[in-house]
């Protein structure tokens, strides 16, 4: 993929990943774009097999090809997943006008406790969504946890959580394990999203630009909670923050607030007496 | 007349029934509503005390368990979560009219 220097995700960008575990991309696709897809997408986009390189998966020209290629999304996701990704699937998403229900609350697939790599969901709306439209429910902050599929159908709402309302162009770049789902269209009007899943062939280490590593803004980022957090599991979603930070940037002696240092300090594992 | 069962579902902050609701669900089994996921942004009661006084009676909460040897910094579900319930009554063949 052709991707643009200037827009490749800063070390500040990725934190905010790291922590929320999506970033959000306000109507980075052209207009010309957003009317070609939405004459697309009602008919589908033809299926791709697992695994399959996006050069191969969307030929040079397709409209998949050049969403990917418009730098803000190139170089997002080049931060994040790295050069040359594979196509792991991509549906069309419709929410139907009073189709009376929601998704329950889940993660795509099936649980995944990697711990120095993950995969990446891009999420394109192709039109305005407003509040009545169903946009996608997210909770911010939710990826690093170990519940499989549906298992969170239970929680109806989260405090803080994300009920998507955005500009027509949005796309949003989300890890594999966030919990989110399409909520109930209440609307006249057909909700459209296309998603893209794709799996990374190269280390996630150090793929963002590192000019910025020592922001303080980056700590700042990973040292975020979030209203839904209960207080003591909130200090161990930080903890588990710092260390995917530390499989994204090779820096085994970052941390925040000392949580991570602190209990793994094993003076008598150094003791030669 | 006759009762159904309305259930309200919090999780809380900690496991102190009065800490502050962090998230929420309930179903209605009078049929007179419909809440589905993701369809407010603001709790209904404040922490899990403000329920009790508006009527809804607990009827189970979540156990207090170590975590698993080997998986203490993990994190899943949310742990402090509560039911309620109520038994409003209503017109067997009418189930949106309800008499509370």
């Amino acid at each position: 993929m052709r991707t643009s220097p200037t827009q490749l995700l800063t070390s500040v960008e990725l934190a905010r990943f790291v922590a929320q575990g999506y970033l959000r991309l306000d109507a980075v696709v052209p207009p010309e774009m957003n009317h070609e897809a939405l004459a697309l997408l009602p008919n589908g986009i033809p299926g791709v097999p697992c695994g399959t390189p996006v050069a191969d998966a969307y030929p040079e020209g397709s409209f998949p090809r050049r969403l990917l290629e418009l730098p803000a999304v190139a170089g997002a996701l080049r931060g994040l997943v790295g050069p040359d990704p594979t196509v792991d699937h991509h549906a069309v998403h419709v929410r139907e006008p009073h189709e009376g229900y929601a998704q329950p609350l889940h993660g795509d697939a099936i649980i995944d406790v990697r711990p120095d790599a993950f995969d990446v969901q891009l999420m394109y709306y192709p039109q305005q969504v407003t509040a009545d439209m169903g946009g996608t429910l997210i909770v911010p902050g939710s990826h690093l946890r170990r519940t499989n599929e549906s298992d969170t159908g239970r929680y109806q709402n989260l405090r803080g959580q994300t009920r998507l309302v955005c500009p027509a162009g949005t796309v949003l770049l989300l890890h594999h394990g966030i919990w989110h789902g399409g909520r109930r269209n209440d609307s006249d009007l057909h909700r459209y999203m296309f998603k893209i899943r794709f799996n990374p062939t190269v280390p996630q280490v150090r793929l963002s630009d590192t000019d910025d590593l020592d922001d303080p803004a980056v700590t700042t980022e990973l040292s975020r909670t979030f209203p839904w957090y209960e207080g003591a599991t909130g200090r161990l979603e930080i903890h588990n923050r710092v260390l995917l930070w530390r499989a994204l940037t090779g820096d085994d002696s970052f941390d925040v607030e000392h949580w991570v240092t602190r209990v793994t300090n094993r003076p008598a594992l150094r003791s030669h007496a | 007349m006759t009762l159904r069962q309305q259930v309200l579902v919090l999780y809380l902050a900690t496991s102190a029934l009065d800490s502050h609701v962090i998230g929420w669900s309930s179903y209605d089994g009078t049929g007179a509503t419909a809440p589905t996921t993701g369809d407010g942004d603001e709790p209904p009661y404040q922490d899990g005390v403000a329920a009790l006084r508006d009527g809804w009676r607990l009827i189970q909460a979540s156990q207090l368990l170590p975590p698993h040897p080997g998986d203490e910094y993990g994190t899943s579900f949310l742990k402090h979560e509560f039911f309620f319930e109520k038994l409003p009554e209503v017109v067997e063949s009418e189930p949106q009219h309800i008499q509370q």
